[in-house]
């Protein structure tokens, strides 16, 4: 089966002309060989993305998942691995605009995607408001969901403000309303077991500007 | 130090950063994904390479044979470690099952093989391709049809009888005899279980995600049958424990044999739909509380028994714990007992023993509060008692339950409660409920080095660490009140077993323990620093970066200028905990509503109140309570591990199928503590809080549901196909 898709991939990754040209370039003779030497050995494929502002050129295995890419590959490890099948929240990222879980989604599905994570929207010294005002309203403990939850939550408020409805959206004709209700709903992809969610609501609140 | 006499006043009791709400200062480190967790250190040596753990697909048997050498020829495999090329491995003390299998299984998912491959995507490969044939083997999966096998246990677990409980009960006017049961719960902390381990001949580091550093390392230098000096255990950042992670576990092993084996660092984190399986996990249990009562409301005979299930050499899940202290009456008895199951290996989760001996107790206080036609508050508050109940002549350090339940029932409009089932708000039936919370105070020996240096930089160095407790924070709020420094001052470094060997966190008794532990360092370094100043004999007094003695001053830094001085001591502590009763005590009110149509039961408000000494960080301590409560609406209305009781594992073995509280679920949640400081404890005179937020949650939202519905539901969760054909007509 690896060998079967490896050869479909590689053949259609090399049709496509931005691609293949990336691949062309950093593949050399060595992986080619390689891939004599080893019948299964994975298919790599190259891919540029735009992370936290900066272009990034990568080479992958095409298994790899963009939070992988991203881990392990840019060693951006403030996007954290929960549990790898999009059920927990804590690998999303914010990509072209909305947030997504970075585990479902393959890397080299993203060629030319812009791609923000926590260490794009603020550093130590200078913490963008949400990240900001989870410090003020502790809405963490352990803080290993709290990149995720820090995304969705930016990401969240853009949601609301661009007229998105949500499962609690009462008039979906309507623009939906800035309040915790919504916020709640829509942040319930984002697991904290800290249960730090009480205090999320009230930082999020405060960036939005409005009452928890 | 020993801790042997009740603390006297000390420079905590200034309270001038102790106490006072603090914004975490590690926070902005983890708010922006710079805080390194286990599998994120970058500094280690070398490029590590990715280990992949397989788990057994049986519960029970033998491993006829394994073929590894498909995968071993996949691309990218470095290495595949089994039980057959493993080496002679050992035991840890705090483990009951082994950590890798072979040739027996002992419970599912327990690990067979680790491939290690230079990429994570070739290791998850490769260990599809392992090849293993399973003897499976009967086992024993079922709590209920074990129940009657089960046997009573020794030491602090035997039965307890005080008085004629059979005699009291039979005589009393008011009897209630029910069952309850809970579930098998999941820990299920964000962070995996995760290892980077790296060696450098004979000696071992392991970077990996452990409550309790020292536990870990000795059991690990067991495990590996190598000498404790060679490892090294670091672990300053934990997304998560829940005591699931007090133990060492699979990923430390597996990532150890696996870098043994490769010559190289192997990363491991343990694959999230292995978790449930593979880890411990919260034994399930099954609870007989008989209460007999006089018509005025008072116990006369107080019984509790449980039954729970653990592998061979495995232990109670403790759930009587609390009826032993909590409530009067003179005719008590409890029993615990144990049946051998062979499901993954139970063990401690948030508040062992209490958070499911409390789901059920307070149930059944509800229920006799109403068979006597009194308050659920005021049944609890004729019922407490300054002592404990076993030995009378042994009283509380502290016990302020009464204020809890008052203040917290005038705070959240209890009053405004009315009988089963007699509120509606639209389609919804809303009710109250209120628990009690019980926790004991533990104290555990606990070291820290400090340092000072010539910019007058404070430094704390321990092997404590911090799970989302706060730690960082509360350490270094004990080093400037005690030196007298800016918190900015201060350095905290943590979770690294080169440091003074500390509490750890468990039990609730790391914030107490491990700041008591650097308070002894801090006292030492106070009278070296005074010594170097040359400031002779007298009272020292260190505040706003001085050192006054008589009146002599000087700078703090001054007295490290010609080299920094380094103190350390641990807190030892003596028999105040024998002679008193050391707990913690609060109230839970929650109101619940009830959908009448479809069952769905929502929790509308939650308040707190707690007494648990002295609060070091009421900023760091409220989010602690507010997460336990966050739990105990999990375990009231979610939480369960489904049992396959023919094949023996967890059927919902990952974070869709395993369901917690998600921010939908959970309201504005508010907590008060009550304004104490115990100097039977500590000098630090605090106790913990992390584990008393969740004790009694879970009756709480059951009460609350009862009140909102008439209907009574004992087996938890609460799930609506336990009552909907009880909620009546519908108009």
């Amino acid at each position: 089966m690896t060998q079967g898709c490896g050869a479909i991939s590689r053949r259609d990754v090399l049709k496509t002309s931005a691609a293949g040209a990336a691949i062309a370039g950093s593949l050399g003779t060595g992986s080619v060989a390689m891939a004599q030497a080893e019948p299964n050995a994975p298919p790599t494929a190259a891919v540029r993305m735009k992370v936290n502002g900066k272009q990034t050129s990568l080479t992958l295995d095409t298994r790899t998942t963009l939070l992988d890419a991203l881990r392990e590959h840019l060693k951006l490890t403030g996007t954290k691995k929960g549990c790898d099948h999009g059920q927990c929240g804590a690998c999303t990222v914010i990509v072209n605009g909305r947030r997504i879980n970075s585990c479902l989604t393959l890397a080299v599905m993203h060629e030319g995607d812009e791609v923000t994570t926590i260490e794009g929207l603020g550093t130590v010294g200078d913490l963008h408001p949400m990240q900001a005002a989870f410090v003020e309203h502790d809405g963490f403990q352990c803080g290993y969901c709290t990149p995720g939850q820090i995304c969705s939550a930016v990401a969240v408020l853009e949601e609301i403000r661009a007229g998105i409805p949500s499962h609690v959206t009462e008039d979906i004709g309507a623009a939906p309303g800035m309040t915790t209700l919504e916020m709640r709903e829509r942040m319930s992809g984002n697991i904290c077991r800290c249960g730090a969610y009480s205090n999320i609501a009230e930082a999020m609140a405060q960036v939005a500007g409005v009452k928890a | 130090m020993k801790f042997d006499t009740p603390a006297g006043t000390n420079p905590i009791d200034r309270m001038t950063v102790v106490g006072k709400p603090t914004p975490r200062i590690d926070g902005p480190l983890k708010v922006s994904g710079a805080a390194p967790y286990a599998y994120e250190h970058h500094d280690v040596p070398g490029k590590p390479a990715y280990g992949y753990v397989l788990g057994a697909a049986v519960a029970k048997g033998t491993i006829r044979s394994i073929d590894t050498a498909r995968a071993q020829r996949a691309p990218g495999v470095l290495a595949v470690v089994t039980y057959r090329n493993a080496g002679k491995l050992g035991k840890g003390q705090m483990n009951t099952a082994k950590l890798l299998a072979g040739p027996d299984v002992q419970h599912y998912h327990q690990a067979v093989a680790v491939v290690v491959a230079e990429t994570f995507e070739q290791a998850r490969s490769a260990a599809a391709m392992i090849d293993v044939d399973y003897a499976r083997t009967d086992g024993a999966f079922d709590l209920l049809a074990a129940k009657d096998g089960a046997k009573e246990q020794g030491g602090n677990d035997a039965p307890t009888a005080v008085g004629d409980f059979q005699g009291a009960f039979a005589s009393s006017p008011v009897q209630l005899d029910q069952n309850y049961t809970t579930p098998d719960q999941s820990h299920a902390m964000m962070e995996p279980m995760a290892t980077i381990a790296a060696w450098e001949g004979e000696k071992l580091t392991v970077w990996t995600s452990n409550q309790m550093v020292n536990w870990s390392l000795k059991d690990l230098a067991a495990t590996l049958q190598m000498p404790v000096e060679n490892v090294r255990l670091i672990s300053p950042y934990i997304g998560g424990g829940f005591g699931g992670k007090l133990f060492l576990r699979s990923d430390a092993l597996m990532a150890s044999l696996g870098a043994r084996a490769a010559k190289r660092p192997v990363k491991v984190a343990l694959q999230r739909p292995l978790m449930a399986n593979n880890a411990t996990h919260r034994p399930s249990t099954i609870q007989r509380i008989r209460l007999g009562c006089g018509r005025d409301g008072k116990i006369a005979a107080i019984g509790h028994e449980s039954w729970s299930g653990d592998l061979e050499g495995g232990g109670l899940e403790v759930a009587v714990q609390q009826t032993k202290l909590l409530y009067a009456g003179a005719n008590r008895m409890t029993a615990m007992r144990l049946a051998v199951l062979d499901l993954p290996e139970g063990n401690a989760m948030r508040a062992p023993g209490e958070a499911p001996g409390l789901m059920a107790l307070e149930i059944a206080m509800d229920e006799m509060a109403e068979k006597l036609g009194m308050d659920p508050v005021a049944f609890r508050v004729l019922n407490d008692t300054q002592v404990d109940p076993e030995k009378p002549d042994r009283a509380f350090s502290q016990r302020n339950l009464v204020r809890c339940l008052q203040d917290g029932a005038t705070r959240f409009g209890w009053s405004r409660r009315k009988g089963p089932g007699q509120v509606r708000d639209g389609r919804w039936l809303v009710g109250m409920g209120v628990a009690a919370a019980f926790r004991n105070n533990l104290n555990m020996k606990s070291g820290a080095r400090v340092r000072l240096d010539g910019q007058g930089t404070v430094t704390v160095e321990t092997d404590m660490t911090d799970i989302g407790t706060g730690t960082y924070t509360i350490m270094a709020q004990t080093a400037a009140e005690m030196l007298g420094v800016p918190l900015a001052k201060v350095v905290v470094k943590l979770g690294d077993s080169s440091f003074p060997v500390s509490a750890g966190s468990g039990g609730q008794w790391g914030a107490n323990s491990s700041t008591a532990g650097l308070y002894a360092a801090c006292v030492k370094l106070r009278e070296a620093i005074v010594e170097k100043l040359g400031f002779g004999p007298g009272e020292a007094v260190f505040e706003g970066g001085q050192v006054h003695v008589g009146n002599r001053s000087a700078d703090i830094a001054r007295a490290a200028k010609s080299g920094e001085i380094v103190a350390e001591d641990s807190i030892e502590f003596g028999d105040l905990d024998k002679k008193f009763q050391q707990s913690t005590f609060g109230a839970h009110f929650v109101e619940a509503a009830v959908d009448r149509y479809t069952g769905e039961a929502r929790v509308r408000r939650m308040l707190a109140v707690c007494a648990a000494g002295r609060i070091l960080n009421p900023t760091a301590a409220r989010s602690q309570v507010i997460g336990a409560m966050t739990m105990g609406v999990g375990g009231a209305l979610m939480e369960e591990l489904a049992v396959d009781k023919r094949f023996g594992f967890f059927v919902n073995h990952d974070l869709a199928g395993y369901e917690v509280p998600v921010h939908a679920d959970i309201p504005h949640q508010e907590v008060i503590f009550i304004d104490e400081a115990d100097d039977k404890v500590s000098p630090m005179k605090a106790k913990g809080v992390g584990e008393l937020g969740l004790c009694g949650v879970g009756a709480a939202v059951a009460n609350a549901v009862y009140n909102a519905t008439g209907v009574r539901v004992r087996d938890y969760p609460i799930t609506l196909d336990k009552y909907l054909d009880r909620l009546g007509e519908v108009a």
